[in-house]
């Protein structure tokens, strides 16, 4: 006789799973904002049925526990990157509805510029925006969307135009720029608010179903606990003192659909879950730590040494050859502040795969420039790998009978060569040599396009040509 | 005449905040006065008077604590 009208959404997991917690309710304080925002965001994700290709990226805050609530797939970000990180998985999976869920402290505050620069590119994803006006989590600290007057534990005696400066409005701020789509501001203060809240919840997110550009939701949001009032009052507060200072409307509504990228059909999402996605091989175990070219599942090269070595701009030429043979290609650098001595260290993937994350903590292969690249990496050095030292400065090799070890006197190679700077070189072209990795012409052109003069690029080819021989004699002896 | 709504309150996982008490336009919700397990007072509903508009499930922050139900088609009448 009865049927269900509202009832707790299939987005949510059943049981809130998380360490120490209740598993049966979220931890936000009695009549938090949050826990109605998250409400209206699952409500939307059950009706328009895009469960299976949300994608939630949170924020740090009171709300970061929101994975272990919505069911949906999730990344946590950095404070206040959710963005920048949002920008990369939508520019990945145009097919996925890619949310970010932040807080003032986080949005405003520390992640100020992420914010700004993915409103401006016009990123096609959804934020929202949960404005409370002070940082919850870390205990009430004043946040840049306090509003005068306003007592926190850092602005004691309220929030001062003089000392603090006036509260930040960002619709207003992100509504100078062309990127965004749509921008509303709404508020949870009671039920009719709460509902033009949730409609706007919806609109944001349709709109990335439609691909209609970024959307952007500001939700003036009760904190109870932050602002000790009870939680009545609290949804009074916001009336109150929030809403003269950041006033409830539409700042922006247009549609952005004809700036997609060509060649993407959002729409395609609808009808394909990431189920069906052509499975991705995994990376196949390379022979002997390389695959010869032509062949390579994935080589994950870390190049390690003294800061003034070479050893950056060796796996940058690496890079640049294996991206001219078509190659997905990640180089990621890592050096102290000094400009010679100190450490340095880079993470080279060469992969036919798109790379998911450019980090290395299992290389296939290590080049050791120096006796501590030894002691940093040679341990992580994956079972049938390759290490790769440079003997002249390494005198101590680890003791691993799983992976090949080939030394080679590169400093004396290239002394001899009469340029001892091309130490790298002489060890890129040994590595090359016990790899194939890429051909050395890739690389050798890649200079050419970079307007290496003749002379050094001369020097180059012999330093990697001597490096190549130098490792056929090591491997024979 | 049988009321065209049905409000269920999960006992055990109201926060007792009184959100759904001081929204319900028909007044039909009121606070508890034993603890359930989190140490709260739950919000109950006092059996009669919902009009199924479903306000106290949007404003109530915990997801699985409310349930408003409403009568099916055709079944306005109060049963014989
Ligand atoms: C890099 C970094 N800086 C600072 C912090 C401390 N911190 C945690 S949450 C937070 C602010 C949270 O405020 P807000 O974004 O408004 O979210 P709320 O908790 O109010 O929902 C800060 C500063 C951190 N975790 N990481
Ligand atoms: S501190 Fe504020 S924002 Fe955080 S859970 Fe409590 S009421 Fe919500
Ligand atoms: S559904 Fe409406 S009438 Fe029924 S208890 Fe909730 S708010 Fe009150
Ligand atoms: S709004 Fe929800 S949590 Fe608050 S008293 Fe009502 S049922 Fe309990």
């Amino acid at each position: 006789m009865w049927e269900i009208k509202h009832s707790r959404s299939a987005s949510f997991y059943d049981r809130f799973e998380r360490k120490g917690g209740n598993t049966e309710i979220t931890h936000y304080c009695p009549g938090c904002g949050h826990g109605v925002m998250q409400k209206l965001i699952a409500e939307a994700i059950d009706d328009f049925g895009i469960q299976d290709r949300a994608i939630l990226v949170g924020p740090v805050g009171c709300s970061i526990f929101m994975y272990y609530y919505l069911d949906v797939g999730n990344i946590s970000a950095s404070h206040g990157r959710a963005p920048a990180v949002a920008t990369g998985v939508k520019r990945a999976r145009p097919e996925a509805v890619v949310f970010c869920y932040q807080g003032d402290g986080d949005l405003a505050a520390i992640g100020g510029n992420e914010i700004l620069h993915a409103a401006n590119r016009g990123e096609s994803i959804t934020v929202f925006f949960i404005n409370n006006g002070i940082y919850g989590m870390t205990g009430g600290q004043m946040a840049p969307t306090t509003p005068l007057g306003q007592r926190t534990t850092t602005s004691p005696r309220g929030r001062s135009f003089e000392v603090e400066g006036p509260p930040m409005r960002m619709c207003e701020l992100l509504a100078t720029l062309d990127g965004p789509a749509y921008i509303e501001r709404v508020a949870l203060t009671n039920a009719r608010q709460n509902m033009r809240a949730r409609k706007a919840v919806r609109k944001a997110l349709r709109n990335q179903v439609e691909g209609r550009g970024f959307s952007f939701v500001e939700i003036l949001s009760p904190c109870p606990s932050g602002w000790k009032v009870p939680p009545e009052e609290a949804n009074r507060w916001v009336e109150k003192y929030m809403v003269p200072v950041f006033p409830l409307q539409v700042f922006r509504d247009l549609d952005h659909s004809d700036r997609l990228p060509k060649g993407i059909d959002v729409s395609k999402g609808g009808g394909i879950p990431f189920a069906a996605d052509p499975p991705v091989p995994a990376a196949e175990a390379p022979e002997g730590g390389s695959v010869a070219r032509g062949t390579i599942g994935e080589e994950a090269l870390t190049l390690s040494g003294f800061g003034g070595q070479g050893v950056l701009f060796a796996g940058m030429a690496l890079a640049e050859g294996a991206m001219r043979e078509g190659l997905e290609v990640t180089w990621i650098p890592s050096y102290g502040p000094e400009m010679r001595g100190g450490t340095a260290h880079c993470h080279l993937r060469l992969s036919r795969q798109p790379i998911a994350s450019p980090w290395i903590s299992r290389p296939t292969s290590l080049i050791a420039f120096n006796q501590p690249s030894i002691g940093k990496f040679a341990h992580a050095i994956q079972p049938g790998g390759l290490l790769l030292a440079n003997a002249s400065m390494v005198k101590e090799v680890p003791d691993r009978k799983d992976i090949r070890i080939v030394r080679i006197p590169s400093y004396e190679i290239a002394s001899e060569l009469g340029s001892a700077k091309s130490t790298n070189m002489v060890m890129l072209g040994a590595y090359l040599e016990l790899t194939g990795a890429v051909d050395q012409e890739s690389i050798l052109a890649a200079f050419v396009e970079k307007g290496t003069r003749p002379g050094m690029l001369e020097s180059n080819r012999r330093a990697i040509e001597a490096g190549r021989r130098a490792a056929v004699e090591a491997e024979q002896a | 005449m049988a009321d065209r709504g049905d409000v269920i309150i999960a006992h055990h996982l109201c926060k007792g905040c009184r959100l759904c008490i001081v929204s319900c336009p028909a007044k039909v919700l009121e606070q508890g006065t034993a603890l359930n397990q989190q140490g709260y007072c739950a919000a109950l509903y006092r059996g009669s008077g919902c009009t199924g508009c479903g306000i106290c499930f949007y404003v109530c922050p915990e997801p699985g604590a409310i349930t408003v139900r409403v009568r099916k088609l055709g079944e306005g009448k109060p049963a014989a």
